[in-house]
């Protein structure tokens, strides 16, 4: 029998999954973050210019992954918290604070959760850090990251190209060319490239539209 | 004694007609009967001592403790009901390790002072909990903080203090503290001057029995971390004491 919801809807009713690549680079003074704009439900884009450069607080970002209501409440959580300990304690949290927050949520519910969260920011105790938060709770401390369903196509790349100590503009043109090359080869990511650098300043965001992303190899 | 708040001074949810809170002003008299206790700020640390009286020769010494770890960088030092000290110190530790498990990083002594007041407020609340019958100093050495010393009363007051002493003899002992100069002084030199305080000031040897010195503190020397007082310090300083009070004579 010829079902319409099941034949022309069902990407519908799929679970909100944001693909996704997400990046997160430490350089000299601070750290760049990246991500593409795609949210898709199946194969329908949901969103086409998605956000996914989470403020957790001041100076403190996260890159999601994974279920999108699952990272977005677990986010909420966390900037809550951060938000009511910096009050308790008159100063702002670390991002090794932060980082270990989200590592709690993760890891005491995994059985229910499918998130995986990139943790970036600056503090002045440690700079600019990055930590990777994978699907199972655990908790990395890395120079880079890199996240979702695009980051498999950019393991070569981020091993050949990554240097410790980039300046700005550097590391701005290692994530940027990155996400591109992620877009350009996962079906998960698509749309635009958004960028915040987080240093003692604060945070800059920046956004490199499709038309001006750079075309690498492609007939 | 009795007499005092007739009628008003059955249940802590009971205000007297001069907006006072009986039962927490009792508990604050359980305290006064205790033993006392001193803590000091100094300038590289923060020195605890408790002047324990000794009941019984059968006692093994060290036994009935009135200081406490919390953590591996926080000390308290009670007075009072040493039962319901435990209580609280035991909540303490609770407080710290959860957030040591959630964020990482060691409690603030701030924000564990302000738990434990929070805390120790909840049972000036109720009719069938009564308040806690003991004062805490709660005491930190932060590298760069610097030495922090909190004292925590039954009405959950908690003030911030360069020195201070709970207990009976707590009037003598702050005037001593007050003669002398915290921020010169090192923790070497606070464990003299406490035992000077503890024995001389506050002991009264014709009327109390045998007394014992508890001792610990927080400093650079101990790296942060809370630990008693080595016995051999203690015991030079009972020595010097003891030089002190022949050179008087």
């Amino acid at each position: 029998m010829f079902n319409f919801e099941k034949e022309f809807l069902s990407d519908l009713n799929k679970e909100v999954k944001t693909g996704t690549t997400v990046m997160a680079v430490t350089f000299k003074g601070g750290v760049i973050i990246a991500a593409d704009s795609r949210t898709s439900s199946g194969s329908y884009a949901v969103n086409r210019v998605t956000d996914k450069l989470t403020p957790v607080h001041d100076q403190i970002y996260c890159l999601r992954s994974g279920s999108a209501a699952d990272t977005q409440i677990i986010s909420s959580y966390v900037s809550y918290y951060t938000n009511m300990f910096s009050i308790e304690e008159g100063s702002k949290p670390t991002v090794k604070k932060a980082a270990h927050m989200f590592r709690e949520f993760l890891y005491q519910n995994k059985q229910y959760l499918h998130a995986a969260i990139i943790c970036a920011g600056w503090d002045p105790i440690e700079g600019g850090s990055v930590y990777s938060l994978p699907l199972g709770g655990s908790i990395v401390k890395q120079p880079f990251a890199t996240g979702g369903s695009g980051s498999t196509y950019l393991y070569g790349y981020c091993d050949m190209n990554f240097k410790e100590n980039m300046t700005e503009e550097e590391a701005e043109k290692f994530v940027t060319y990155g996400i591109t090359e992620a877009i350009a080869r996962d079906g998960g990511s698509g749309g635009i490239v958004r960028k915040a650098i987080i240093d003692k300043n604060g945070v800059r965001r920046k956004t490199v539209y499709g038309n001006k992303l750079k075309k690498f190899w492609e007939k | 004694m009795s007499g005092i708040g007739t009628g008003y001074d059955l249940y802590p949810t009971t205000f007297s007609p001069d907006g006072r809170i009986f039962q927490v002003e009792y508990a604050h008299k359980a305290v006064e009967n205790s033993s006392t206790a001193i803590g000091l700020c100094c300038k590289d640390g923060v020195v605890f001592g408790v002047e324990k009286i000794i009941l019984s020769k059968m006692l093994v010494e060290g036994t009935n403790r009135r200081v406490f770890s919390v953590g591996e960088h926080i000390g308290i030092a009670t007075a009072g009901l040493t039962a319901d000290g435990r209580r609280i110190v035991q909540n303490a530790r609770q407080e710290a390790k959860n957030y040591e498990n959630f964020t990482s990083d060691i409690i603030p002594i701030h924000v564990l002072t302000e738990r434990l007041s929070i805390y120790v407020q909840v049972f000036t609340l109720y009719n069938y909990i009564r308040p806690f019958g003991c004062s805490l100093m709660v005491g930190s050495y932060d590298e760069e903080k610097g030495p922090s010393l909190y004292c925590i009363e039954p009405d959950s007051v908690a003030l911030g203090f360069y020195g201070c002493a709970i207990g009976k003899g707590k009037q003598e002992a702050k005037t001593e503290i007050s003669k002398l100069k915290l921020s010169e002084m090192t923790c070497k030199d606070a464990v003299k001057e406490i035992a000077k305080i503890l024995i001389k000031t506050v002991h009264d040897e014709t009327k109390e029995k045998e007394m014992e010195l508890e001792m610990s503190w927080i400093c650079k020397e101990t790296k942060g971390k809370h630990k008693l007082v080595p016995k051999k310090l203690i015991e030079e300083a009972v020595e010097w004491v003891k030089g002190q009070e022949n050179e008087e004579d």
